[in-house]
């Protein structure tokens, strides 16, 4: 099981507390969880990554134990403290405007 | 009794505004998506409780969120917006060719004929359909083929903004696009072909009267003179009398013939709306003046709107789709401006109160008389 963290605009989408666990099956990656996410939470669908490539939309930002992973291939397998649960991998929308 | 009900769309969410029917009170809604920029919201003819709503960021895309007890409850469904086939290419800023790629949708018109169908016009241009209630879309590819290699975006993008459906005939659809013209399809989106001539575009085309290229900004009609059109142009305020098929100048008067909505009057289809504003590079009223041009006589003679309208100091702007009539006895009018005031009249434009202020920017406004 994993704990995932959206941005508040994504949780009310979405109709999810501040935490999301999921259970992941190895290897657990990005990839991975975004599947979970989209069959789970199917608002959710086209926000995170763009239906046409399948790439990460270019504000939304994955940081994992400290680090942005945002730019890692997204079948590299996350951090063992985020897939032990011991942290979350947060999904956040960048900070971007004036 | 009947309910009026106004939708409005802004940069910050979307709001509902109710009245009885006779328009003296409303009631304002909490914001509907709030955060999300809500391009444009719109209900049925055949349900008026089916309500259609496109929201979107450029943090997380485009959604499209549907009603079916009149906006109090909402639900998500389909956003996937793909390009059919071949994605190919426009002209660019530059002059050079880029590939189309979706951004958002900026126009919703469900169907007049069945209920379960709904257009979507986008950004990069081109037209979607749903029949499924807007659970899955379809491109209608052939629009892109009317010369799409020639078409360029303007300054708010290529966008695919006006939807007008025949009220008798479901084959015919016509759509306006920025800045490439007005189109025509009269075999349900099959086929299509540039309804441009008479455009004239001094300033902005290499060639003036070219049949593609032009900014239209916005087009109307009343559905008892499906053949009558108005459009209001980047520059100059046009007629056809032949469902596109020739354009004639009606500017007339106007103190400006720069402006994005128009409208026309519900029971009568030579009276016709628009609110100048000053030029191109000066997107508000002349003279710090905010107000409505009427004109009954199909265009060319116009009288200004004043009374309940700021008339000094007033430097806000109308957007193409941010005005909409009524279709009660006594037809009402309605814009939203990019300074967040709602203006209301019920009397044909004769008088105006605001209905809501301090809004963020306001996109689009459609008004449904509910029964």
């Amino acid at each position: 099981m994993i704990r995932v963290r959206l941005p508040m605009h994504l949780r009310n989408l979405a109709g999810v507390a501040r935490e999301i666990e999921l259970e992941v099956p190895a290897p657990v990656t990005i990839s991975a969880v975004l599947d979970l996410l989209e069959r789970d939470y199917p608002a959710l669908r086209g926000t995170l990554r763009r239906y046409d490539t399948g790439e990460r939309r270019p504000f939304i930002r994955f940081f994992a134990g400290g680090e942005d992973i945002s730019h890692d291939p997204t079948d590299r397998p996350l951090p063992a403290a985020v897939v032990d649960a011991k942290e979350h991998l947060l999904i956040i929308g960048a900070m971007a405007g004036g | 009794m009947a309910t009026v009900r106004v939708l409005v769309g802004t940069q910050k969410g979307a709001f509902i505004l109710t009245s009885d029917t006779s328009r003296r009170a409303w009631t304002v809604s909490e914001p509907l998506f709030g955060g999300w920029e809500v391009y444009h919201v719109k209900g049925s003819p055949l349900d008026p409780q089916r309500i259609y709503a496109a929201q979107s960021t450029g943090w997380f895309g485009q959604l499209i969120q549907r009603s079916d007890d009149g906006g109090k409850s909402w639900n998500t469904v389909g956003n996937e917006f793909a390009y059919c086939g071949e994605v190919g290419t426009h002209q660019w800023y530059d002059g050079s060719q880029h590939p189309w790629e979706f951004n958002r949708v900026w126009h919703l018109e469900p169907d007049l004929h069945d209920a379960e169908t709904v257009y979507a016009g986008v950004e990069d241009a081109a037209l979607f359909r749903s029949v499924d209630g807007g659970q899955s879309w379809q491109e209608l590819p052939a629009l892109r083929a009317a010369h799409g290699e020639l078409w360029q975006p303007g300054a708010g993008g290529m966008c695919l903004h006006t939807i007008l459906l025949h009220p008798t005939d479901p084959q015919r659809i016509i759509v306006a696009i920025s800045a490439a013209g007005a189109f025509r399809s009269d075999d349900g989106g099959e086929s299509w072909r540039g309804i441009n001539h008479g455009l004239v575009s001094n300033w902005e085309l290499p060639d003036p009267h070219a049949n593609v290229g032009h900014c239209v900004h916005n087009l109307a009609m009343n559905p008892a003179r499906p053949d009558l059109l108005f459009m209001q142009k980047h520059w100059d305020v046009m007629r056809s009398d032949n469902g596109g098929d020739d354009w004639r100048e009606i500017s007339g008067n106007l103190p400006s013939d720069f402006g994005f909505p128009i409208a026309v009057h519900a029971h009568e289809p030579e009276t016709v709306y628009v609110i100048p504003i000053k030029s191109d590079s000066e997107h508000f009223p002349p003279e710090g003046k905010l107000r409505v041009y009427r004109s009954r006589t199909g265009g060319g003679e116009w009288e200004a709107l004043t009374h309940g309208l700021p008339q000094e100091h007033c430097y806000t702007n109308v957007l193409r789709d941010a005005m909409a009539v009524d279709t009660l006895e006594e037809c009402g009018l309605y814009f939203g401006t990019t300074s967040g005031h709602l203006y209301a009249s019920a009397d044909g434009g004769d008088h105006w109160t605001v209905i809501a202020q301090h809004l963020p920017k306001v996109l689009s406004v459609e008004v449904q008389v509910v029964p």
